[in-house]
């Protein structure tokens, strides 16, 4: 096992501190840009996004197909291809630098440290492999215990994540698994090192409804329980309202509104935000509601339009929103920030939309 | 409200009245409908007699989860897959009699729209050829007249017919592509649309606009809809009445909003609990579901509901339930069926 382990690390070990007495915050995003050179010009996939998470906590980011949400979770990761992408800006995480480790040095951290539950879990896991074994890859090459020892870990993880006979699933292939099922041993795998940081990436997407509710609850005890960090990406806000500490929406690869989960759904200012939360069908509303959808499609990231990225599609547009580009602002509490001239006043329109803006833009925090 | 009124076997609800080409306001009649696979040497019975059926100009829900069997109910409905028994009444006319040319000129009137839109095209086609193709088959129509409807219909479902014509399908996104597959649906003007699963694959605010689409579309073109997904806050929002199927049965049926006011199968109450509400304010009054869909190979005893029903008594192991009207349009398949109180729902006492 331990000549596993000197075969990958030769630019020598990290030293992590331990959880307990390392400050928050444990993930610093800077201004982060990653963009990917393409034979019709390059995509700007995220374009600017600086956040950052504490630990034991959960951001939820927000944003439809396309806003850059999983370029994102995956530049945080350092999972990108190696040509063709233009990173730069800086993510730190316990103080280490990620943009610039080098491949042996990510390995020490993936697993370990920082994971990843992607959407799909059938092309994630390996179709040939059990999937006792593909959990207990990770345990013998971080944890450096034998298999023996590492076959009863996996069996405790899978039994953790609500797997019914362990003991005989281990031996089994993904195939034979259900999608909810399957999605559990890819949150095993994830989890199986106690990571400080989780991102799962649309974990549910793929799943019903009622295994939906079952995932993002064993995710949440999970947390609770490991005192881990959590990075949940996803489309429906609905999934994050009562999962989520903090909210940040995405649209074109810009956080365009980022604030604690309760002041997000009570004090929205973006409208795109806003306009998210309208287009879910809500069981309280009588049958044949109509649902208010967003108009048109996001921005082709290749040329992205002038001024704010949201204005063709926005509502409550003015000619200043197609000139110029709103920079993030902070709202009425400094964990608030949004962007837009024309924001909304506690969810409701902007008053007296005309030419002079009634909210000073000049107010700018960032 | 006493149970043992009706026999063990489930009543056979739409026979009531002259089936056939006297109620003439009945789209779609399913009664006793069984459909079978073969594993290995067993038989799974992916759906399990069960009988409903659809009014002109309605849209009946059918919503459950993964491996329930609603995927199956909608593929026999339009006879792709053969009923094992049990007879599918389209316009009064049984279906599982037809075969040949016979059912395939019936079944134009009765079209379907799939989950996954980019793989329900062919990737190799043109736009323009892909709507065409229900009336190419049939030859309906001069070359010009195709493209003229093809155009007016790509203009329907919100697709500009001039750039996207001779585009293929690979150039669209997932909800462009859904429009295209709705475009298609319609060109042979049929009268009832069967949507599996439609906005499944699609993110929140394209579902929103595919969902309107729905809707305006089912007005312009007066079609009746049988409507199939997951998520129940979707089903509710497109259907006038709604049923709940269970590993191969029907547990309830009755109109939408009434299921969300009272719903009175344990199942109904968990589906709702687990619809993820954009508010983190809101509480949940219902319980949610635990454990997975037990396997159709070996259904439970009685009620297939009981091994996750949090109310089950032993009656529910011994005896199964049939679907019977508890109130007027109103049919459960329980023993205990919930009855609403200030609290929150609980089971009614026996």
């Amino acid at each position: 096992m331990s000549n596993r382990q000197a075969v990958g690390v030769t630019e020598g070990r990290i030293e992590f501190p331990d959880v307990t007495d390392f400050a928050d915050p444990l993930l610093v995003v800077n201004d982060l840009h990653t963009s990917f050179r393409t034979g019709r010009g390059t995509v700007h996939a995220v374009d600017g996004v600086s956040f950052s998470v504490n630990r034991g906590t959960t951001l939820g980011v927000v944003g439809e197909s396309g806003s850059g949400k999983t370029v994102l979770a995956r530049s945080i990761m350092g999972l990108l291809p190696v040509r063709d992408v233009i990173r730069s800006g800086t993510v730190e995480f316990t103080g280490h630098e990620m943009t610039t480790m080098a491949p042996a040095q990510l390995r020490q951290v993936w697993g370990a440290q920082m994971s990843m539950i992607f959407q799909d879990p059938m092309t994630a896991l390996n179709p040939v492999v059990r999937i006792g074994n593909q959990i207990t890859d990770s345990l013998r090459l971080h944890l450096d215990i034998d298999r023996k020892e590492a076959n009863a870990t996996a069996v405790e993880l899978l039994r953790s994540v609500g797997i019914p006979s362990p003991e005989e699933r281990i031996r089994w292939y993904p195939f034979q698994l259900s999608g909810g099922m399957r999605q559990r041993v890819m949150i095993a795998i994830a989890l199986a090192c106690a990571p400080r940081l989780v991102l799962a990436d649309e974990p549910t997407t793929g799943l019903d409804v009622s295994v939906q509710a079952q995932i993002l609850d064993l995710l949440q005890a999970m947390q609770r329980e490991r005192h881990m960090a959590m990075i949940l990406v996803t489309h429906d806000l609905g999934v994050v309202a009562k999962r989520a500490d903090e909210i940040a929406v995405m649209y074109a690869g810009r956080i365009v509104e980022r604030a604690p989960t309760r002041t997000l759904f009570a004090h929205t200012r973006m409208p795109y935000t806003r306009a998210l939360m309208n287009s879910i069908p809500r069981l309280a509303d009588p049958s044949g509601t109509r649902l208010q959808a967003i108009a048109g499609r996001p921005p082709d990231l290749i040329h992205p339009p002038q001024g704010c990225r949201f204005a063709p599609r926005c509502p409550y547009v003015q000619d200043k929103c197609r000139e110029s580009d709103p920079p993030l602002r902070t709202a009425a509490s400094s964990e608030h920030v949004f962007a837009c001239w024309f924001p909304l006043v506690d969810g409701a329109p902007p008053p007296a939309a005309g030419p002079t803006p009634s909210l000073d833009p000049e107010t700018q925090s960032s | 409200m006493t149970t043992d009124t009706t026999t063990s076997t489930p009543t056979p609800a739409p026979t009531e009245g002259s089936p056939g080409p006297g109620s003439d306001d009945l789209v779609l009649q399913v009664e006793h409908l069984v459909v079978e696979f073969r594993s290995g040497r067993q038989r799974v019975q992916a759906v399990t007699d069960i009988s409903f059926e659809v009014r002109k100009g309605e849209t009946l829900g059918l919503v459950g989860e993964s491996g329930c069997g609603k995927t199956t109910t909608g593929r026999a409905l339009v006879q792709v897959q053969k009923a094992t028994s049990g007879t599918v009444r389209f316009n009064g006319q049984d279906l599982t009699k037809l075969s040949g040319k016979a059912l395939r000129r019936t079944r134009t009137k009765m079209q379907m729209i799939f989950q996954d839109p980019i793989s329900s095209l062919n990737p190799r086609r043109r736009i323009r050829d892909i709507v065409a193709e229900p009336l190419a088959i049939w030859g309906i129509g001069s070359r010009a007249e195709r493209d003229a409807k093809v155009r007016s219909m790509l203009d329907s479902v919100g697709i500009d017919p001039d750039t996207a014509g001779d585009r293929r399908p690979q150039e669209f996104s997932g909800g462009q592509c859904q429009r295209i597959s709705i475009a298609r649906s319609l060109m042979a003007n049929p009268s009832l649309l069967i949507c599996d699963e439609p906005v499944s694959a699609l993110d929140v605010s394209v579902q929103a606009q595919i969902l309107n689409l729905l809707a305006d579309l089912k007005g312009e073109f007066g079609l009746t809809m049988v409507f199939i997904a997951h998520d129940l806050a979707v089903v509710k929002n497109v259907s006038d009445r709604v049923a709940v199927m269970y590993l191969g049965k029907l547990v309830e049926v009755t109109g939408s909003d009434e299921l969300y006011r009272s719903p009175a199968h344990p199942y109904t109450e968990a589906l709702m609990a687990s619809i993820p509400e954009p508010d983190p304010e809101h509480q949940s009054v219902h319980k949610a579901l635990t454990g997975e869909l037990p396997s159709a190979l070996h259904p439970p005893s009685g009620c297939r509901f009981r091994t996750r029903c949090p109310y089950a008594q032993q009656r529910c192991t011994d005896e199964e339930p049939p679907l019977r009207e508890i109130l007027p349009g109103h049919q459960v398949a329980c023993h205990f069926p919930l009855v609403k109180t200030p609290a929150g729902s609980v089971a009614a006492s026996v």
